[in-house]
């Protein structure tokens, strides 16, 4: 073969490919960069799960009738890949709704960038503090809550139990940070030890070392995912699970981690601003309806994917699926006309949750399964801190 | 003080796993000269097999011997295949090979395994503690990593110095020609070296499995303290393997700890722990920097 | 050989040719992403040409250029971030967004850490020099991985692209894309002309014979130092452009799988060819992205080619496409 020829092939079959994907633009294209690998994979899936039970209630691929594409890209939890599969959904599949941060390290590098370009982001997980205060911004919506909430509530369950020496763990990202600032929101205890580690951390040897030293009288975590599974069955084969109770925010004992470490979790009280028995007509369908769909108890990611389906198809409904004026859209947003399956639900000036907050306990289930049991409510309508910063 | 023998055994415990991939990787270098980048792969498959034994039959044992199996035979495999056409290539081929061996396993154990790392259970037998000194209990499964890999380490060193297999060994890797003339079939003998050094590999990941989480890439972390290791104890040498595994291992694991306390005298917590794990971290290569400064060819000759 | 040395021509003013009308032809087919990918694709291939250089001339295996290449790129994220926050950087002075300045200290900032790790690696050859190269780019990763201030693990968002003599053309994806293969061109002209000098010829000299260098008084060291330098330092300038590019800067642009991936690039592409690493980087961006088309598990593919092209396609796709055997 021609040398030349060859050369001018190569060439050829690489502008090809310009062409060689066309796309009908009849949906409303929805782009969801989320977290699907890495030990934090799971949140991503329950996330992008509940979010496709709401479309599938509707028969398939509409939301609020409205028809809709969703396009659902892995982050591999990483800042710079979430950049990269945002601006190719906005480049090049002209997505105008995006959604699925899960952690907020991606957060942070996704957000401001795509709300500049006048896509609409409504965050089903990370909450990062900055974008709740002064970076907030008209076209971010979080639908779940701010990063420290569920943890302030926490240090307020136990600020009000009357914990004096509390030993604080978090990963070493915006959302760990922002739960030991959230924590120490109402908390006026003594704090003997805090230990920052690494996200996607495996072996807490030496954390855990650490933690015995300051001998506390309870242990508030927040690891999510993978590395709250190794953390509690690690922290339980060391033996001390009796001796220093361990307490979180929903994150560090959702339903998925709980039978991952079994035993270890029995017991446990965490906060959460939602639970599968949280009695109301939304949770009881969607309860009943995922468990029939995917054979398993919905997590809290799974319920705040939903409630973010089920909130852009109110939004999408209210503007026909006419994306056009996204000032309009914006507008049937904040209204937040749908029934969440939390209950009462509404945004602050800030576009972030105005809701209650429950502390669970893990039990045993009717199945014989570890599972959540609301107990109490320790917060009502709660407002993150932030609020006050942002110029909305 | 305690606090600091249970920190130190920590990281004699994180010294023994990288001793485990060292040596293969060290004795693989030191007989065939072949730099491989895979052997982290090899670790990884370790782990994913072990794990998935685990999980069936609910036997550590029958997990260490399919961990094991499977790592050394994966591992005979690419030798018989494509490592050895590299024996005699520059190193720049055999570093490119392997590191599409790297890309192809990563994706590999994605596509069998999933996208989420698999937990691994302590073994129920190995699921308490022992007070090693008064006031410090450690967990039983940490001291078994421990035992078993000094076993295993002074197995090969008797292997190496003592055997007729290990006089041939150290015969091929100076003198290829003329272990040949002496009847020994070199091609088959190198293979089995390979496999040695891949079920070492496969052992330290079915042992680490439960203290990390099985995933795509956790062989990379590990391989790149493993270069580390053998680099400060000079390639090829069983003897600097061990210095180096004990000295990274310790200096890593003490670091993690006392560093960030160092740091927090001046500055707050998140960005102390971040500084002093990363300061624990990059002390690791300023080890090894400096003595590749003084000693080019690491602390240990070659088949010391 | 004529023929051969038409085909070379031919086939560097192609791929010059071919990147140059790629903007307009991307834009008329509304597929705005190809610039974007391609501008990438110059950015790799450009610290990929630098790579070539010490590894293809001077056999001096780095396996920690991405080091270079993320130096540059925190350079100009760094003094861009404390230009935006207000806040000093360094001795009262508060940064700079000024391309015409935060690019040559890319550069430099580069090339100062190219001679530290230079002055140390190159006492060794071989194996040894693989893996301090290494080490020295896993302790840059760390280091900027302990700077929370400038994001971290999480790397630090840019809020804009540098300014040119003050004016913001580089605001626009088709100037940007035109200034980085500009510098491609640039350097790889600039490469030539050094590797056909006395300079380049006394580096090649050394890759066959070191000792017979020293005979005839030459002190390869010297030498070796000083491409290993210049490497580092055009590294810098790419990772300045690949900044720009992203508008954000990450511990993963010094990672050590991207400089596996730099090395991939040259011997895809053809080692001591200089235009091969192009033909390489483009191939590599093209392969995912068509591959991705189709599976996430992209990676499946390229192991198995990349080990097959190293045992049997020594020359690269510049060698097959050119019939000449380097390397």
């Amino acid at each position: 073969m021609n040398r030349l020829t060859r050369s001018l092939g190569t060439m050829a079959v690489t502008l090809g490919l310009g062409v060689a994907t066309a796309t009908a633009a009849e949906p409303v294209k929805i782009g969801m960069v989320t977290t699907l690998s890495t030990g934090g994979g799971y949140l991503g899936e329950e996330v992008r799960d509940g979010f496709r039970l709401a479309m599938q209630q509707e028969g398939g691929d509409t939301l609020g009738g409205v028809p809709v594409e969703l396009i659902v890209e892995d982050d591999g939890r990483n800042p710079g890949q979430g950049r990269q599969i945002a601006q190719r959904m906005m480049q090049s599949e002209g997505v105008q709704i995006m959604t699925g941060s899960i952690f907020s390290n991606v957060a942070m590098a996704v957000i401001p960038q795509v709300v500049r370009e006048g896509v609409v982001f409504i965050s089903p997980n990370a909450g990062p503090s900055q974008l709740a205060g002064a970076q907030c911004h008209e076209n971010y919506f979080n639908a779940a809550w701010q990063n420290n909430d569920l943890h302030s509530a926490m240090g307020k369950y136990l600020e009000d139990e009357g914990y004096d020496n509390v030993y604080l763990l978090a990963p070493n990202y915006p959302a760990g940070r922002d739960a030991l600032t959230g924590f120490k929101r109402y908390y006026e205890g003594n704090i003997v030890g805090e230990t920052y580690t690494q996200l996607g951390q495996s072996d807490f040897a030496a954390e855990i070392s650490s933690v015995r030293e300051a001998d506390p009288d309870a242990v508030f975590f927040f690891l999510p995912g993978g590395d709250g599974v190794n953390f509690v069955r690690q922290f339980d084969d060391a033996e001390l699970t009796d001796r220093f109770p361990l307490f979180g925010a929903a994150f560090s004992f959702d339903n998925t981690l709980v039978q991952a470490v079994g035993d270890a979790a029995r017991g446990a009280f965490n906060t959460s601003q939602w639970s599968a028995d949280l009695d109301n007509e939304a949770n009881r369908q969607f309860v009943a309806a995922y468990e029939e769909e995917y054979g398993s108890k919905p997590t809290l990611y799974a319920h705040q994917g939903y409630d973010t389906a089920r909130l852009i198809g109110s939004a999408l409904r209210a503007v026909d699926g006419d994306l056009s004026d996204m000032e309009a859209f914006r507008e049937a947003l904040r209204a937040a006309d749908f029934d969440s399956t939390r209950g009462d639900f509404r945004f602050n000036t800030n576009q972030h949750p105005i809701q209650d907050i429950y502390v669970r306990e893990v039990v045993e289930g009717d199945d014989g399964k570890l599972t959540n049991r609301l107990v109490a409510k320790v917060i009502e309508d709660h407002e993150d801190a932030f609020v006050g910063e942002c110029h909305l | 003080m305690l606090f600091f023998i249970e920190q130190l055994l920590n990281g004699f415990q994180l010294g023994v796993t990288l001793l485990l991939m060292a040596s293969g990787l060290t004795l693989i270098f030191g007989i065939m000269h072949l730099i491989n980048l895979a052997h982290g792969s090899l670790f990884m498959i370790g782990a994913f097999v072990g794990a998935t034994v685990m999980a069936y039959t609910g036997s550590f044992l029958l997990a260490l011997a399919g961990g094991v199996a499977a790592s050394g035979l994966v591992g005979m495999a690419l030798e018989y295949t494509v490592l050895r056409r590299l024996y005699y290539r520059e190193h720049l081929d055999q570093v490119l090979a392997t590191f599409g061996m790297i890309l192809f396993f990563n994706e590999l154990v994605q596509i069998v395994w999933g996208r989420r790392p698999l937990g691994v259970d302590t073994p129920s037998w190995l699921s308490f503690t022992v007070e090693i000194l008064p006031g410090v209990a450690y967990p039983a499964h940490r001291l078994a990593v421990i035992a078993v890999g000094l076993l295993v380490i002074v197995g090969l060193f008797f292997l190496i110095m003592r055997t007729r297999v290990g006089m041939w060994i150290r015969a091929g890797a100076s003198i290829r020609e003329m272990i040949g003339a002496l009847g020994v079939n070199i091609n088959l003998l190198y293979t089995l070296v390979f496999g040695l050094g891949a079920c070492l590999a496969g052992l330290a990941g079915v042992m680490a499995s439960p203290l990390m989480s099985v995933q795509a890439g956790m062989g990379e972390n590990i391989l790149i303290l493993t270069f580390v290791v053998i680099v400060i104890g000079g390639i090829g040498s069983l003897r600097g393997a061990v210095v180096g595994a004990v000295l990274v291992g310790v200096a890593d694991t003490l670091g993690r700890v006392y560093f960030p306390a160092l740091f927090r005298l001046w500055a707050d917590p998140a960005t102390a722990d971040a500084a002093g794990a990363s300061l624990a971290s990059m002390t690791i290569y300023l080890v090894m920097a400096v003595v590749l400064a003084v000693r080019p060819q690491g602390l240990f000759r070659a088949h010391a | 050989m004529p023929e051969t040395n038409k085909r070379a021509t031919f086939l560097t003013l192609g791929v010059l040719a071919f990147l140059a009308i790629l903007p307009p032809v991307a834009l008329a087919l509304d597929r705005p992403y190809m610039v974007t990918l391609a501008n990438r694709m110059l950015v790799y291939a450009l610290a990929a040409v630098a790579l070539d250089l010490v590894m293809g001339y001077g056999r001096m295996v780095s396996f920690g250029h991405a080091a270079f290449l993320g130096l540059g790129a925190y350079t100009v994220g760094i003094l861009h971030h404390h230009d935006v926050m207000m806040t000093p950087f360094l001795f009262g002075w508060a940064g700079s967004n000024e391309a015409l300045l935060a690019w040559p200290l890319a550069m430099l900032v580069a090339a100062g850490y190219a001679l530290l790790v230079g002055a140390i690696s190159l006492r060794t050859g071989g194996v040894y020099f693989i893996m301090i190269t290494l080490a020295f780019a896993q302790m840059v990763f760390f280091f900027f991985v302990s700077l929370i201030a400038y994001g971290g693990r999480d790397g630090l968002v840019m809020f804009s692209r540098n300014s040119v003599a003050g004016t913001d053309i580089l605001g626009s994806r088709v100037v940007l894309y035109y200034v980085c293969l500009g510098c491609l061109v640039a350097v790889l002209a600039f490469l030539v002309m050094v590797v056909r000098s006395r300079f380049g010829r006394i580096i090649e000299g050394c890759r066959q014979n070191e000792q017979r260098m020293r005979a005839l008084g030459y002190k390869p060291f010297v030498y070796k130092l000083t491409a290993f330098v210049l490497s580092g330092a055009l590294a810098g300038l790419a990772g300045a452009l690949l900044a720009n590019h992203s508008e954000f800067v990450s511990p993963d642009f010094l990672s050590w799988e991207s400089s596996g991936l730099l090395m991939v690039m040259v011997l895809l592409g053809g080692l001591s060819t200089l235009v091969g690493p192009i033909y390489g980087a483009l191939t590599l961006f093209a392969l995912e992205e068509v591959l991705v088309a189709y599976t996430p598990h992209w990676q499946l593919v390229l192991g198995p080619v990349l080990i097959l092209a190293v045992l049997f396609f020594k020359g690269g796709l510049y060698g097959w496409m050119t019939g000449k055997r380097t390397g």
